[in-house]
């Protein structure tokens, strides 16, 4: 395994070199059943529980096409604004591999049923256009489990132990054309396509995009060209980068490290590099050579697909709205600033506010918690938002007991630290920290009566006219109550107690 | 008694029904049959005496409870060993499917059983169905009843030797290029391949995924068709069936009159490569045909010339894909798992030791003709052929009801004869072929036997797709017209089998 | 010269995996050559107007519902198995051993 070479800082790399990136996304459809067969689709089941002479490529054995699949992938396709072909083939890509039961993959080739769209991203404000090449429907391969080497890894095991559940669930790649912006926004381009995406199939309802369960799965390609120059350079492509944060580090360290390999006069090679996401490095995969001629050829064992403009118009009518549109309806409709709504975007926190405001939460409410508290543990942690353990419904939770008084923003941050550190439910955690407010008026009168006791130099100060110096004793209270209590409600009972 | 294993499947299905045989006694017949003369003629690679018995009780129980059976119910069946059967041995004659028992049965094995015809085994073949002669069969050669020094024909020798040999009345073969023809042809039997599409693929292991037909095997014109309507119609499990109802082959076959019907004969298939004695019985054929109110005329079809060429550039394509499931990881042989081997090289040691000759050839074939590079001109370039040999079909229909040739330029060759010589071997397929590139629907039915030595040879009919009745309806003519001539059909002339166990 | 060399064979085998002797290559290489000048024919004969034929019927849209039927029990799925660990498929390493 080379080890990573030195790279440039990205300041140095992009000084010198543009980059050109080319993304490709393979999406696991949420169909009920397998693209070819009507084997299920349950994440996690028992291995090879789900599975049919189809999908274990048995001898005599042949595929019937999922038109939910279809379906799904003109929508995506007519989501991405591509045209829709007329007609179309699935066509076997040949190369053996021990997790793909067939030893071909069925996929399309030069008759994609999507081509030729676009879409757009924001960053920091700006939209930036991408050109969608083609979007293609396949099948996903089996999964290995590598035994006898370090840690599950492929290289140094003895054997491997394969399962075959995954293979033949249906994939959609979507292939954005070259993507050329400036250089400091590149990898943030790319995070941004990656994290819309997501979004749109969200929207869409084809796919759970869960990235932690590999349903979302980003291969990267980058090359650089010196800086001015229209001379595309050689590209690598960096396979299976699996959250947003890491395509943006992997196409970064991509960029770094070919610049360091041009700088110092050598040459990019052309092959497959594998993204680390602990060490934050690719290293060199399998060089790309004649040896993968995939021998593409029509399926013979599938006919043609051809939907009709009829239906194919139909699935339009069924999109939801643009995300741009649907962003600026939003902003709208919750009365952020261009800034806070930018922040939000950056965030990655659209959905899970729209998701909380939908149960009843303010917009404001719901996002002070998700740029705020939520956000800041996932950055800590290295976490997508989504991936932290605390969704809408405990956001919701959580702020409906500070609308009732039982907790306080300072409170709420408390327990929302329970809940990332799963504590259990909010209720539990209130009653395990011992932290909600105090209530009971008797409790508070009588840390009010030993405020007054210890402080009767400022029970003066008020009495003499001064009623701004009651705010030392309703801090004093406050302390006493370990800062659960109402601070309203403290002041009220004050007031009452000095008559003012 | 008579012996039950001279009767037709139809005479069997009346003999059960109106009592006089039982299903059991039927099935005991052949495999008794079985045992006396597979020895010599090794059309069987696995006997399944336990299950056919069991199938046979089961259906003499429900005939006596008085459930209303299929026709052909309770009869026999020898399945060409290509099908997937549940829980028994399935080997497509090869070493790399050695000891394999599929999970599933294929769409035809369902229809069989659903129908409650009895399957006494699996029947020989070339490896993959890839050859003309069985000589391919990782099991041994299959020898022909007429002539024990000879082929019966391939890849389906099993499946014709077996009924010719009466170790079965019936048999199911798989027809990518003439292996249910042709061997039909030599062996003197009735073979037919269907409309592609019009019987399902689900389940026979593929070779040319766009060229694989399941069909009917049997000695009789009627048989055959009554085991077509028997296996045919669509299947949602399989993507090319065709969704039509089943063409009206028993009624054709039962009817058999051919006033008026125009007949075409193709120019290209004749001549020089044919063998005297195959056109002699071929064009007497014609006469008795034109004799009994057939219109003869003859038709050119320009570029069956290069159906040959075509094919053989379409079916190794399509097998290097469909073969390269075989990779020792899961089912079938594995070679070289030695704790040091890579995955793939155990994949190349098992395919290197677990393929023949002729596969290996074909699979090369096929990689080189899939190559970057070489698609275009190879694979694109005989798509393309297909279409000009379908339009030729379609101008010939214009004029004519049907075509008819030769099944084969020669009759059943000696065993060894061309096995080092696959152009040679080849050529046998040149008549067959273009109704598989074509995919239309088309049969051998036995014309009598060549004077130069006494073999059958097949008498070919070619019907537009969906047409398959129009194939039985010339066969059933000629077969009794025939049998007036000879007073009884032509497998009556075969040798008897020394009975040897 | 001949349409495919005895390297060109090789390389076919290896894509092919199958892990041909020297003999067989020598024996296959010319039977090769002579079966693709036969097949080469097809090259010439269909203009580029002529379009492609695959099937007897030209069906197209032949799609299933989206519903799940029953699978292969388990032990059905690894009835054939070579070798079988932790009900998965038991294969050799992946990789060579570097």
């Amino acid at each position: 395994m080379t080890v990573a070479a030195d790279v440039l800082e990205i300041d140095d790399a992009l000084a010198q070199y543009d980059p050109v990136m080319g993304l490709e996304v393979h999406v696991e459809l949420n169909t009920k059943s397998k693209m070819f067969c009507g084997c299920p689709t349950e994440f996690g089941a028992p291995p090879n529980t789900q599975t049919c002479p189809v999908c274990l490529g048995l001898p005599g054995a042949l595929p019937v096409v999922n038109a939910r699949g279809v379906e799904s992938a003109i929508k995506i396709g007519l989501a991405l604004n591509c045209e829709i072909a007329e007609w179309c083939r699935f066509a076997r890509k040949n190369y053996f591999y021990p997790d793909m039961p067939k030893n071909f993959q069925t996929s399309q080739y030069d008759e994609p049923i999507a081509f030729n769209g676009w879409t757009e991203v924001v960053v920091d404000g700006e939209t930036y256009r991408i050109e969608i090449e083609r979007a293609h429907m396949e099948e996903d391969t089996g999964k290995s489990t590598h035994v006898g080497g370090a840690t599950g890894r492929i290289h140094g095991a003895s054997h491997s132990l394969v399962d075959y559940n995954r293979a033949g669930i249906p994939l959609i790649e979507i292939v954005t054309k070259t993507i050329e912006v400036p250089g400091e926004k590149a990898a943030a381009v790319a995070r941004a396509y990656v994290s819309m995406l997501r979004d749109l199939l969200l929207a869409l309802g084809v796919s759970d995009v869960r990235m932690d369960q590999g349903s979302l799965r980003c291969d990267a390609n980058v090359s650089l060209k010196p800086r001015g120059s229209s001379t595309l350079g050689t590209r690598t492509e960096t396979k299976n980068v699996n959250s947003f944060r890491s395509v943006e580090r992997a196409i970064t360290y991509e960029i770094t490290r070919q610049a360091a390999v041009l700088s110092s006069g050598g040459k990019v090679v052309q092959e497959t590099r594998h993204w680390h996401e602990d060490t934050g490095v690719t290293t060199s995969g399998r060089e790309k050579s004649d040896a993968d001629d995939y021998r593409y050829f029509p399926e013979p064992d599938l006919v043609p697909v051809a939907p009709s403009r009829e239906w194919v118009e139909e699935l339009r009518a069924t999109l939801p709205e643009a995300p741009s549109v649907r962003r600026a309806r939003l902003q709208e409709d919750w009365g952020f600033t261009d800034l806070e709504m930018r922040d939000v975007i950056n965030g990655n926190a659209l959905e899970p506010i729209v998701a909380t405001v939908e149960l009843g939460v303010t917009p404001a409410a719901a996002k002070k918690w998700w740029l705020g508290e939520l956000a800041r543990s996932a950055n800590e942690s290295g976490q997508e938002l989504d991936a932290l353990g605390v969704g809408p419904e405990q956001v919701a939770e959580v702020q409906k007991l500070v609308d009732e008084g039982t907790l306080n923003d300072k409170l709420a941050r408390q327990v929302f630290e329970g809940l990332l550190a799963g504590e259990g439910t909010p209720a539990e955690i209130i009653e395990k920290r011992g932290l909600a407010l105090v209530s009971d008026d008797s409790a508070l009168i009588e840390a009010i009566d030993r405020a007054i006791a210890a402080n009767p130099d400022v029970v003066e100060k008020v009495n003499s006219g001064k009623p701004a110096a009651a705010g030392a004793l309703i801090g004093a209270v406050m302390k006493d109550m370990r800062g659960q209590a109402d601070a309203a409600k403290v002041r009220q009972l004050l007031n009452e107690k000095l008559g003012i | 008694m008579t012996d039950l294993t001279r009767k037709t499947a139809a005479e069997l299905a009346e003999l059960m029904t109106s009592g006089q045989a039982s299903s059991v006694e039927v099935t005991q017949a052949h495999l008794d049959r079985i045992a006396a003369v597979d020895g010599d003629v090794h059309a069987f690679l696995h006997v399944d005496a336990e299950g056919a018995l069991a199938q046979a009780k089961a259906v003499d129980t429900k005939r006596a409870a008085g459930e209303q059976l299929a026709p052909l119910a309770g009869v026999p069946l020898a399945l060409k060993d290509v099908l997937t059967q549940e829980g028994v041995p399935t080997t497509a004659g090869s070493k790399i499917l050695e000891g394999w028992k599929p999970p599933y049965d294929s769409t035809v094995v369902k229809r069989l059983k659903a129908a409650g015809i009895v399957i006494l085994g699996k029947t020989n073949m070339d490896e993959f169905a890839m050859g003309s002669s069985t000589e391919n069969s990782a099991y041994g050669t299959t020898h022909n009843p007429w002539d024990l020094s000879r082929i019966p024909g391939g890849s389906g020798g099993g499946s014709s030797a077996a009924i010719s040999a009466y170790e079965a009345p019936l048999a199911i073969g798989t027809d990518t290029g003439g292996s249910i023809r042709q061997p039909g042809a030599f062996t003197g039997t009735v073979g037919v391949k269907p409309t592609y599409g019009g019987t399902s693929r689900y389940g026979l292991i593929a070779l040319a995924s766009s060229l694989d037909t399941p069909g009917p095997c049997a000695r009789t014109t009627l048989d055959a068709a009554l085991l077509h309507e028997a296996i045919a119609g669509y299947d949602p499990m399989d993507s090319t069936s065709i969704n039509q109802p089943v063409p009206a082959v028993v009624e054709a076959a039962r009817d058999g009159d051919v006033a008026g019907l125009r007949i075409g004969v193709v120019k290209e298939l004749g001549g020089e490569g044919y063998q005297p004695g195959v056109e002699a019985r071929f064009h007497e054929a014609v006469e008795l045909l034109t004799k009994l109110g057939a219109e003869v005329v003859e038709v050119s079809c320009p570029h069956f010339e290069y159906a040959l060429p075509a094919y053989y550039l379409i079916l190794p394509s399509e097998a290097s894909s469909n073969l390269a499931r075989f990779d020792a990881m899961r089912y079938g042989l594995r070679v070289g798992d030695n704790g040091e081997n890579s995955a793939e090289k155990v994949t190349s040691l098992t395919r290197e030791a677990g393929f023949g000759a002729e596969v290996k050839r074909r699979i090369i074939l096929g990689t080189h003709a899939l190559s970057s590079g070489y698609y275009d001109a190879y694979y694109g370039q005989a798509q393309k052929v297909r279409t000009l040999i379908a339009r030729d079909f379609a101008k010939a229909y214009e004029q004519v009801d049907v075509l008819v040739s030769p099944a084969t330029p020669t009759t059943a060759f000696a065993i060894g004869d061309r096995i080092d010589d696959p152009i040679a071997m080849y050529k046998n397929d040149l008549c067959t072929i273009p109704s598989n590139l074509a995919g239309n629907a088309a049969a051998s039915f036995p014309c009598g036997l060549a004077d130069e030595d006494g073999l059958p040879v097949g008498f070919h009919v070619m019907a537009p797709v969906m047409r398959d009745d129009l194939c039985y309806q010339v066969g059933a003519a000629l077969e009794s017209a025939l049998a007036e001539q000879w007073g009884g059909v032509l497998m009556t002339k075969a040798p008897e089998l020394g009975v040897t166990r | 010269m001949p349409s495919i060399t005895r390297e060109e064979v090789a390389h076919l085998a290896r894509l092919a995996r199958i892990e041909l002797t020297d003999d067989e290559l020598d024996h296959l290489a010319p039977q090769l050559d002579q079966i693709i000048e036969l097949v080469g024919q097809v090259s010439q004969v269909a203009a580029d107007d002529i379009p492609p034929t695959s099937h007897a019927l030209p069906l197209t849209n032949v799609m299933r519902a989206d519903e799940n039927v029953p699978c292969l029990t388990p032990e059905q799925a690894l009835s054939g198995a070579p070798a079988q660990e932790e009900q998965r498929f038991r294969v050799p390493r992946i990789l060579e051993e570097d």
